[in-house]
């Protein structure tokens, strides 16, 4: 790979102020619901690199940690995965979850 | 009596379409959206074509919340380093009757939607369809929605709920989905003064600057694009699925990869990310649309695939707003004659058929595939650029060493069969018509 000095001359952002600038109206009921069980036993983790919410997160114990709250509702998890019931996939309730300002 | 003549679901352009042809047909029509307003769901890579709406909002660029009129289309491929761009500019498009405009969705969902109520259908927002109702014969009539008591029922239903249409899946309209049909689209919204921009993109006033890239992608399948509204710009990649999943890198990754590329770095400068958006397209076209009709229902807009990438053509609110104004008309039409049969609606495939919605998406169908095959996204881009920098690349006191010989040489470099090169611009030739 040819190795030259790349610009970054714009302010880093961590992933927390990333999905910060996103407006998300949270429901107290779950949306989307994992399968801890499945997710233990699968190894390819899709989910883990294609959810640009960054929602689903490997646990030392082997384990998916997944959270609904700031949801795309985008559905890339459940096309992406390969494990059949692994990922229960609905909308939130009207009104509820991502709402988008400027895009 | 139903609640409705027609239900429509999904208040973006497709539905906002669908309900306001139907409603000036004077059938009783509710247009139901799952977000607290129109558009609030709603993100995409890009332009917006709105010429379709002549016949349904007349002088439409007089009211419609444009952000900038697409002035210079510019498509560029990037290798590691290099970039070459094919930039066209005509002042013309930023004038009436215009061409492609930049707008915020949100802002251009809504504003379609109010051209609905004002046509006289009822708009009702925070509101999730979670299922279709059926007659005894098993035909659609109605849905079933998440409010108490939320059944809604209609002489049929008009599907315009997205990329994911769990109705067209529920109806049966979709034999199966293939991840590899989509894509994931990531944008950020990046703030800059409006002077910055205008310098930046050698525009002026509301004249604004559309680039989409080939490339830049970190070997993942897709490309980018960068677009400019008033004052801010918006930057994404977009990623087919399976290829995202099985490289390892991250959605947010691969849009940093690309702010840093030497050709777009300069034009981002300085930029403070605003808001992070993702949604998911329907990328392969023809090949993935679903049945279009149903007794009792028909699909509209992203809900039937139709959106076209295909290349140097990106569009799709075009064909969701057309798609829905020909559902809208034919579901008015069907109602009326008390005949909302499979039979009866297939007056809509023939409508999508004759016109742009389903003839464009014909003849372009072998593209989507060419534009994210492995040749066109990780070989092409590198081949092409080395040539170009040969080409201008003055490596005195050597002489030129002339242009077949160069194209010769970077080809092999890249890897790529003459015969392959041949076939794919073959396929390519024919393939865009």
């Amino acid at each position: 790979m040819t190795s030259i000095a790349r610009d970054t001359s714009w302010p880093e952002i961590s992933f927390e102020e990333r999905i910060g600038t996103a407006e998300f109206r949270i429901h107290e009921r779950a949306h989307i619901v994992v399968d801890g069980d499945t997710c233990r036993g699968c190894s390819t983790r899709e989910c883990v690199v294609a959810c640009p919410a960054n929602l689903f997160v490997p646990t030392s114990d082997g384990g998916i940690l997944f959270n609904y709250e700031n949801c795309f509702e985008c559905g890339t998890c459940y096309m992406v995965c390969n494990k059949e019931g692994a990922i229960s996939w609905s909308y939130p309730e009207g009104g509820f979850g991502i709402v988008f300002h400027r895009t | 009596m139903s609640d409705a003549d027609v239900i429509v679901v999904g208040a973006g352009p497709a539905g906002s379409c669908a309900a306001i042809a139907a409603a000036r047909a004077g059938r009783r029509v509710i247009l139901i959206e799952r977000g607290p307003f129109p558009g609030s769901k709603n993100m995409y890579g890009g332009v917006v074509y709105p010429r379709i709406l002549d016949e349904l909002v007349p002088r439409w660029w007089e009211t419609a919340p444009i952000q900038r009129w697409v002035v210079r289309r510019s498509t560029m491929v990037l290798s590691e380093t290099g970039a070459l761009t094919v930039d066209y500019r005509s002042n013309a498009w930023g004038e009436p009757p215009y061409n492609g405009a930049t707008a915020y969705r949100p802002d251009f969902d809504e504003w379609l939607s109010r051209q609905a109520v004002a046509a006289g259908a009822q708009l009702v927002t925070s509101t999730t369809v979670t299922g279709l109702l059926r007659d005894a014969s098993g035909r659609i009539n109605g849905v079933r929605t998440d409010r108490p008591d939320g059944d809604l029922s209609a002489s049929m239903v008009i599907a315009c709920d997205g990329v994911n249409s769990f109705l067209a899946k529920e109806a049966g309209l979709y034999t199966a989905t293939d991840p590899a049909n989509f894509t994931l689209g990531v944008k950020e919204t990046l703030a800059l003064p409006k002077h910055v921009i205008d310098e930046r993109f050698g525009v002026r006033d509301d004249q604004g600057v559309d680039i989409e890239i080939l490339g830049g992608t970190s070997g993942v399948n897709g490309g980018g694009f960068v677009y400019t509204n008033l004052d801010t710009i918006a930057l994404g990649a977009v990623l087919k699925l399976p290829k995202l999943a099985a490289q390892k890198k991250r959605p947010e990754e691969i849009i940093a990869t690309l702010k840093a590329h030497p050709a777009i770095a300069p034009l981002i400068e300085g930029a403070e990310v605003k808001e992070y958006s993702a949604h998911v397209i329907p990328e392969a076209g023809y090949s993935m649309m679903p049945t279009m009709v149903t007794d009792g229902m028909v699909v509209a807009g992203d809900a039937a695939a139709l959106c076209l990438a295909a290349g140097i053509w990106l569009e799709g609110v075009n064909f969701a707003m057309a798609s829905g104004m020909y559902a809208g008309e034919v579901a008015a039409a069907a109602v009326a004659r008390n005949d909302v049969s499979a039979k009866s609606l297939t007056a809509y495939t023939d409508k999508l058929n004759a016109t742009f919605v389903l003839r464009d998406h014909k003849k372009l169908r072998k593209v989507p595939g060419l534009v994210l095959s492995d040749r066109v996204q990780q070989k092409y881009p590198a081949f092409v650029t080395s040539v170009v920098e040969r080409v201008f690349r003055v490596d005195n006191p050597q002489p030129k060493p002339g242009l077949r010989r160069i194209v010769r040489e970077e080809r092999k470099r890249a890897g790529i069969k003459l015969s392959q090169l041949i076939r794919d611009g073959w396929t390519g030739l024919r393939g865009f018509g």
